[in-house]
């Protein structure tokens, strides 16, 4: 019996919310057990880093990889895995494109290091102590901690890698039809392919009723009841769908909640927020103002988008890691106060 | 010579803790240091951010328990927009929230901490998992278990749009009302929750009670440690996951102090050592005197064993009586009417948690029948910014606490958040400490065994390290190295070998 192809699962800088999109698959999950010897996972199974040091470069059949690359080991972690993995996964939104924790990159690292341990109202540190990468102790040799590093990048930002499965997390019956594929042993599509999910948008999946969108002025979720049935980006709700790729099935719209971005921007689009604000302005309601003249159209446009704070963590809560922006602390030096 | 003793995750690579033991002269144990090295940083990046968009990201801080950090946020919204959700709001979020709890505390049991005592504390490492316990219980058990994770995950995303990372939570009540069909669907899987509850507790009853050797081990004194305790309870002093006061229990079980959560800094505090990117919160009022136990160390535990130690019994009937049960078996006697003598055998964590299972399931039938929860008045329109709110329940791993401070605008201008296992780490570093002190003796040769029973000490704490350090969540392997004064390797074990 020729032996059974190996995988593993490894989580970075993550939620774990990746590991449970996949022990959400429920039943099939015996089936996956089956057709793989699943060697490798610190959420699920006992085996360890030093396992997988031992094994030949590209043993491995396939590595999901989720997480973002936030700390020293993080990055030690994904190089290693590359070297052993035929195919290297970027599993979630995390690892694809940085997800939530990316949007640190918009302050500093000493910004973020003072605001977790020097401030806060219950913080009771009058020495100002910051977990560093070495603690000398009497009993011997230092403690160490991984360097916690300047800014977050997405596994692409450091290593090779194949393909993506999108998704905050990416939905398990997606995650299911992935694997399967692979269990059937069809043919995998091109490198740098998206898997898991469609090449549209959100909108193509969304129950809601379309029709033209003309939008007088935008509202912030609390503040109206929208109707059940209409588009929510037609009633002023800025949802993400139009910039969204498919494949999770339009799940926030359906219990009345704006889609927010979470499985990055459609296939051909590189830039998820810079697609949105497009397409915020280009449904603003300016026919009454035709006759005004271009500035006071600018300028009306301008104001009905000020009603929408914080565009950064709005339009690129998911995807700002990833995107043209990478958030903007790039190498700054410490001590530069996060501008937004 | 001082001896160390590395119990990592293999290297310092998998990242999930890390326990480093030091040994004197005379072989027995010094000093030990539990290190977590992550940290993500959300009090910083969520600065900035709209606060209603909170119940969203900080989902994001735990993929393991994504539906708690919702939920507090949801509520600490209600605090910053200063609105009162219409009462089919509230219970539909604690319906939601039980459906949560059922599939939490299944996990725990059967995947995490369950294999110790299903499958044995001294199987060898590649059986002590979920596939372990199939295999030790057969099959059909195996899929009772995947049925009713399958099932409360489907009512998660029935009533919060999406199984994992939940979105209906908005200041003022809930996103969907729920019709009368979910309402009976959802009736249904409380019932059949109950009876998984309740098969659970027989399970643990039968292999773990009945095994001489296993309720010697939770009865042992390895893992004892009187620590004040806390919990959340209604008006009537009574555990409630989704809302109510903090109460404090001191170790002999008096009440130490019962407040709102709105209050929670006059009550806390926390303290940050060099060594661990996790912060370490205790008892304002006793202070912080390093890694000590009892009465004159502000250290305390937020447990499902401390809900219940706090409790003046359990609100529904069948868990009361597997509540009273469990606290006649520790031979505790009753401080109030209802109240017990505080039990500190860490190890009775895991039955607290069955218990609770079932709690959560009776209480999820309550409110599945009951005639509002079908009401569709679900939202109330906030209509002004109060600027600050706290939000707080009751976590699977302890109580949550997140508190706002905005602008005028509802932008975030302050976040804190004290997350249930970081409530904690404390706790969790004198557990480590007292196992490895009682385990390891004058220079005695460590075994496998003892490694997991190291292990055991934090395993019953279910810590969830993505929660604590806003990180990652988890079951940790271990391998233990022992070192002398240089770092030469003296002796290796691992638990997979």
């Amino acid at each position: 019996m020729t032996p059974k192809p190996k995988i593993s699962m490894y989580w970075a800088s993550s939620c774990g919310g990746c590991e449970i999109s996949l022990v959400n698959i429920h039943e099939h999950l015996l089936d996956v057990a089956a057709h793989f010897d699943f060697i490798f996972c610190p959420c699920l199974l006992d085996t360890k880093t030093r396992d997988v040091e031992a094994m030949a470069d590209g043993e491995m059949l396939i590595t999901f990889f989720n997480g973002a690359l936030r700390t020293s080991e993080n990055v030690e972690m994904a190089h290693l895995l590359r070297r052993k993995s035929k195919l290297l996964i970027a599993y979630g939104s995390c690892a694809s494109e940085g997800c939530i924790p990316a949007l640190a990159n918009l302050s500093s690292r000493s910004a973020l290091l003072d605001t977790v341990y020097a401030s806060g109202p219950t913080i009771a540190n009058p020495g100002r102590v910051v977990p560093a990468p070495e603690t000398v102790i009497p009993e011997g040799a230092p403690l160490r901690l991984p360097v916690f590093n300047d800014r977050v990048q997405t596994l692409a930002q450091a290593v090779d890698v194949d393909y993506v499965i999108p998704g905050c997390p990416p939905e398990s019956h997606q995650v299911w039809a992935v694997i399967e594929h692979v269990i059937h042993g069809k043919p995998l599509p091109a490198k740098g392919a998206v898997l898991g999910a469609g090449d549209k948008t959100v909108c193509e999946e969304c129950k809601r009723v379309k029709r033209e969108k003309r939008v007088t002025r935008f509202h912030r979720t609390y503040e109206i009841i929208p109707d059940p049935e209409q588009c929510l980006l037609e009633q002023g709700i800025v949802c993400m769908g139009i910039a969204t790729r498919s494949g999770c099935g339009g799940l926030c719209p359906d219990v009345n909640m704006p889609c927010i971005g979470c499985y990055g921007p459609p296939a051909g689009v590189k830039d998820q927020g810079a697609r949105m604000i497009g397409a915020l302005g280009a449904i603003i309601d300016v026919a009454p103002m035709k006759d005004l003249g271009e500035a006071r159209i600018e300028a009306h446009i301008a104001e009905v988008l000020a009603a929408i704070p914080d565009l950064a963590g709005t339009l690129y809560k998911f995807s700002l890691g990833g995107s043209l922006l990478q958030g903007g602390y790039a190498n700054a030096p410490d001590g530069v106060e996060a501008v937004r | 010579m001082t001896k160390r003793i590395t119990i990592d995750p293999i290297t310092r690579l998998e990242g999930h803790g890390k326990i480093e033991i030091f040994l004197d002269d005379a072989g027995d144990v010094e000093h030990t240091y539990f290190q977590v090295p992550e940290l993500r940083g959300f009090e910083q990046f969520c600065l900035g951010r709209k606060a209603e968009d909170m119940p969203n990201i900080t989902n994001r801080i735990c993929g393991v328990c994504p539906e708690a950090h919702h939920m507090a946020a949801t509520k600490a919204l209600d605090a910053v927009f200063g609105v009162e959700p219409p009462p089919a709001a509230k219970k539909i979020r604690e319906l939601f929230y039980s459906a949560f709890y059922v599939t939490d505390h299944t996990t725990h049991f059967y995947a995490l901490g369950g294999p110790d005592f299903i499958v044995g504390p001294d199987a060898p490492a590649s059986e002590r998992n979920i596939l372990g316990v199939i295999a030790k219980v057969g099959v059909e058990i195996g899929r009772k278990v995947i049925d009713c994770r399958s099932r409360n995950h489907g009512i998660i995303k029935l009533l919060g749009g999406r199984a994992i990372h939940p979105t209906a939570g908005l200041p003022g009540g809930w996103s969907r009302a729920i019709a009368e069909t979910e309402r009976a669907h959802i009736e249904q899987v409380a019932r059949d929750n109950i009876d998984f509850a309740l098969f659970s507790l027989q399970a643990f009853d039968d292999l773990v009670l009945k095994n001489t050797a296993y309720l010697e081990l939770i009865l042992s004194d390895v893992y004892v440690h009187r620590t004040y305790g806390m919990g959340t309870v209604d008006a009537n002093g009574q555990v409630n996951f989704y809302d109510g006061q903090i109460r404090v229990v001191d170790p002999a079980g008096s009440v130490f102090a019962q407040y709102d959560a709105a209050d929670y800094a006059q009550h806390l505090s926390e303290t940050v050592l060099p060594y661990s990117y996790l912060k370490y919160p205790y008892l304002k009022r006793v202070g912080w005197h390093g890694f000590e136990d009892g009465a004159r160390s502000g250290i305390y535990a937020a447990t499902p064993l401390t809900r219940l130690n706090v409790t003046e019994g359990m609100p529904t009937p069948r868990a009361q009586e597997h509540f009273d049960r469990m606290y006649a078996t520790f031979g505790c006697a009753k401080v109030t009417d209802r109240r017990y003598a505080p039990i500190h055998h860490r190890l009775a964590t895991h039955w607290a948690r069955l218990i609770e299972l079932l709690y959560a399931s009776e209480r999820m039938l309550e409110l599945a029948t009951d005639p509002e929860i079908t009401s569709p008045l679900v939202r109330v329109i906030p209509e002004r910014i109060v600027g600050e709110g706290v939000g707080s329940v009751e976590a699977p791993r302890g109580t949550l606490t997140h508190h706002y401070k905005t602008d005028e605008r509802g932008l975030l201008t302050m976040v804190n958040l004290i997350v249930g296992t970081t409530n904690n780490h404390a706790a969790i570093t004198l557990s480590i400490k007292k196992a490895a002190q009682s385990l390891i003796k004058k220079g005695s040769v460590v075994t496998d065994g003892i490694l997991n029973k190291v292990e055991m000490a934090f395993r019953l704490y279910d810590p969830c390290l993505s929660c604590a350090t806003h990180s990652l969540p988890g079951h940790m392997p271990l391998i233990v190295r022992i070192r002398d004064r240089q770092g030469a390797l003296v002796q290796e074990l691992r638990q997979d070998s």
